[in-house]
């Protein structure tokens, strides 16, 4: 590429600003929905994402204060206060008393009031309210406002995400459901191909390169094929829809993989190590746990990573082996799905729970993406 | 039992099992069944060395051939036969893949994986070489490819999520929420637009989902491959004045060939297999039926098993070309 970015000033500025708005691009999505969980539900629905990083225009509704905090002065009646009673920072530009004319007044002008008495609004929002007569009724006046508000963001979609009594929303079990699928899911699979993968990398045996073609051939069978079968034999032996039979379904389909990832990690090991220690009596279990074991790392937490990756968000496994009618072992995919079916117009509850399951595997991956990278570059069938 | 309690038994459970079976099989075969001492303790030694590689597979054997090979045989015996009301089973030979022929979802479903097999891996490929070749050399290359590759580690689910905020619609008088109809209303469309609804259209939205989330691992693999290109090559080239765009397709493309074919292949697979994005976003609706999700539906919403299985027979039918390809060349490399 230096030949490229090197000599022409002019496509050296191309590259960059084309990677640029390819990074955008990519990036763009994702950042809107983030955004968009610590939005409230009324901002979300009434303006995109990219206009809560900037002050926006909002006509809102708001009330005044209820008629028994009013007071007389000079034989009248007064209410006085904020509209905006939580202290928001808020300019308004035009306001009204009346829903068919919520702009009808500017701020600082008088409004007469439906029910008897004036209100007088500035831009702020303090407002005094003034009758000859007794305020009467229980509630407010409604006052209707076009006001600039600063950008806002809130914690309370996680806190209602994750912490939530109330089961519609909450995320707190599907989270510990999903954590309690992939563990297991993830750590027996690896254990068991280690060992067969050492086989076929370093024993002797008649029909070692057949199975290695075996292997290559059901990394890319189609998990769909073995839905009903297996779903079938899981109600014959009785262990039906469960956690034990999520494991066992995440071990069988990740196990191609995991076998040709690490036999072709150990094959490359050097062979003196192994026929060294041979020679120094030690047994083949004793070489694969002191020596391979530890020298493979690399090539187990790529492997590790795939499969929690993908246990992590799988969805149809889950779907056909795990989850019941009960809904208790609801994993986070599901319940966002659900979510999408039942609410697909709550975005603030949909987008937060989406992040929760997303947190994650993203943290994993910006934690790991050195050994996710090898692993890709040594599992792609050459 | 509380479902972390039991988890944390299990993987106690379960990798104690794994590690006592290995640990005990091995002692049993070398210490009880042949003894390396005796008089026969040469022929005992050779023994037990032909028996350990088979101890070392056994477990992984028995899950591959349960969970991967048995499936495919009992699948095309599933979609040669129909279920009689209150248990067994009636050979029916071809018919359930006669009646899955007179579906018309089943032929919408065979279509649109076609645009699926031919867009996603061929746009996902051209990016991800675009971006390996653009960020090769630049600084901030590696902060800008991690960028991209970060849609790998989201689920289809998390994905469908994030795409359907991109393409929500509002009604015309409000302010729009979703990006595309915010930017087609700026670049002077006259309403907003409900996408996801506009049959043949919708299905290409769909698949724009898969193709971020496919791009960063053909960026990954592409730009080692392109890393891996010798330099003398390239100099010549520059030497004999080439441009760079004649560097870039008639130096270093031919050279990264099987690469590219082994990244489309991959997609390819992922692509036959995809079901989440569908099933998220539309569920199939709108014409944006496709193979896999068209399969989830019979086997569990209509549950006709019979079709159900016909249906995931056509999906291992197209992978298979693959998979005797990918066969094919792990043993020319063994070799």
């Amino acid at each position: 590429m230096s030949d490229i970015a090197g000599t022409k000033p002019a496509l050296r500025w191309i590259v960059h600003a084309s990677v640029l708005f390819l990074v955008v691009l990519w990036v763009v999505p994702t950042l809107g929905l983030l955004i968009s969980s610590f939005r409230t539900s009324d901002q979300i629905a009434t303006s995109g994402w990219w206009r809560s990083l900037f002050p926006s225009e909002q006509n809102l509704t708001l009330r005044s204060a209820a008629p028994e905090t009013q007071v007389q002065e000079n034989g009248i009646y007064v209410i006085e206060g904020n509209l905006f009673d939580d202290g928001t920072q808020a300019t308004i530009s035009k306001w009204g008393v009346s829903s068919r004319a919520v702009d009808a007044f500017e701020p600082g002008q008088t409004a007469e009031l439906r029910k008897g008495g004036t209100i007088v609004v500035d831009a702020a929002g303090n407002y005094r309210m003034e009758n000859p007569e007794e305020f009467t009724g229980s509630r407010g006046a409604r006052v209707f406002v076009s006001a600039e508000l600063p950008p806002e963001f809130t914690l309370a979609n996680y806190h209602k995400v994750l912490l939530a009594e109330d089961s519609t929303d909450s995320m707190g079990r599907a989270f510990f459901n999903t954590l309690t699928v992939t563990i297991p899911a993830t750590i027996i699979p690896i254990l068991v191909a280690a060992f067969a993968a050492y086989a076929l990398a370093w024993m002797d045996f008649p029909g070692r390169a057949l199975l290695i073609a075996v292997v290559v051939g059901l990394l890319v069978v189609p998990l769909q094929l073995a839905l009903i079968p297996l779903l079938k034999f899981h109600l014959n032996i009785g262990i039906g829809k469960g956690y034990l039979g999520v494991w066992m379904a995440h071990t069988g389909f990740g196990m191609p993989l995991a076998i040709y990832l690490l036999r072709n990690y150990m094959a490359g090991l050097p062979r003196d190590l192994i026929e060294n220690a041979r020679v120094d009596g030690a047994t083949e279990f004793q070489i694969f746990t002191k020596l391979i074991l530890p020298l493979s790392f690399p090539a187990l937490a790529s492997f590790a990573i795939f499969q929690f990756l993908w246990t992590w968000n799988d969805l149809l496994v889950a779907k056909v082996f795990l989850i019941d009618a009960s809904g208790q072992t609801t994993v986070m995919t599901n319940r966002i799905v659900e979510l999408l079916g039942t609410r697909g117009g709550n975005w603030e509850i949909l987008a937060t729970a989406a992040f929760v399951s997303i947190a994650v595997p993203l943290a994993v991956f910006f934690a790991m993406q050195k050994y996710l990278v090898r692993g890709l570059l040594a599992g792609s069938v050459k | 039992m509380h479902p972390a309690f039991q988890g944390l038994l299990t993987i106690a459970i379960g990798v104690s099992g794994c590690v006592g079976y290995f640990y005990f099989s091995n002692q049993f075969l070398d210490k009880v069944l042949f003894p390396a001492r005796g008089p026969n303790a040469g022929r005992n030694i050779n023994r037990a060395n032909i028996i350990r590689p088979w101890l070392f597979l056994f477990p992984a054997l028995a899950a591959l051939g349960l969970y991967l090979a048995y499936p495919v045989v009992e699948t095309l015996r599933l979609s040669l036969t129909d279920r009689v009301p209150g248990g067994g089973y009636t050979w029916v030979g071809l018919d359930n893949y006669i009646q899955m022929a007179r579906e018309p979802k089943f032929w919408e479903a065979m279509r649109n994986n076609m645009f699926w097999l031919i867009i996603v891996p061929a746009m996902s490929t051209a990016f991800g070489l675009l971006v390996a070749q653009l960020t090769d050399r630049i600084r901030w290359g590696n902060i800008a490819k991690s960028l991209i590759f970060m849609p790998m580690a989201i689920s289809f689910v998390g994905a469908s999520v994030i795409w359907k905020l991109v393409y929500d619609t509002r009604p015309a008088e409000q302010d729009q929420i979703g990006m595309l109809n915010a930017l087609y209303l700026f670049f002077g469309g006259s309403d907003p637009q409900t996408w996801l609804t506009i049959p043949f259209w919708n299905s290409f939205l769909l698949m724009i989902v898969l193709v971020w989330i496919q791009t960063g691992f053909a960026m990954v693999i592409l730009s080692a491959a392109l890393r891996g290109i010798p330099e003398e090559t390239i100099e010549a080239a520059i030497l004999d004045g080439a441009n760079p765009f004649q560097i870039f397709f008639k130096i270093k493309v031919p050279q990264i060939k099987t690469t590219i074919l082994v990244v489309w292949t991959t997609i390819t697979i992922t692509v036959l297999k995809v079901f989440d994005i569908v099933f998220a976003m539309t569920n199939g609706q709108w014409e944006t039926q496709v193979l896999a999700n068209y399969m989830y539906d019979k086997l569990f919403r209509a549950n006709d098993w019979g079709v159900g299985s016909a249906s995931a027979m056509v999906i291992m039918l197209l992978v298979a070309p693959i998979l005797v390809w990918n066969v094919r060349n792990a043993r020319k490399e063994m070799e």
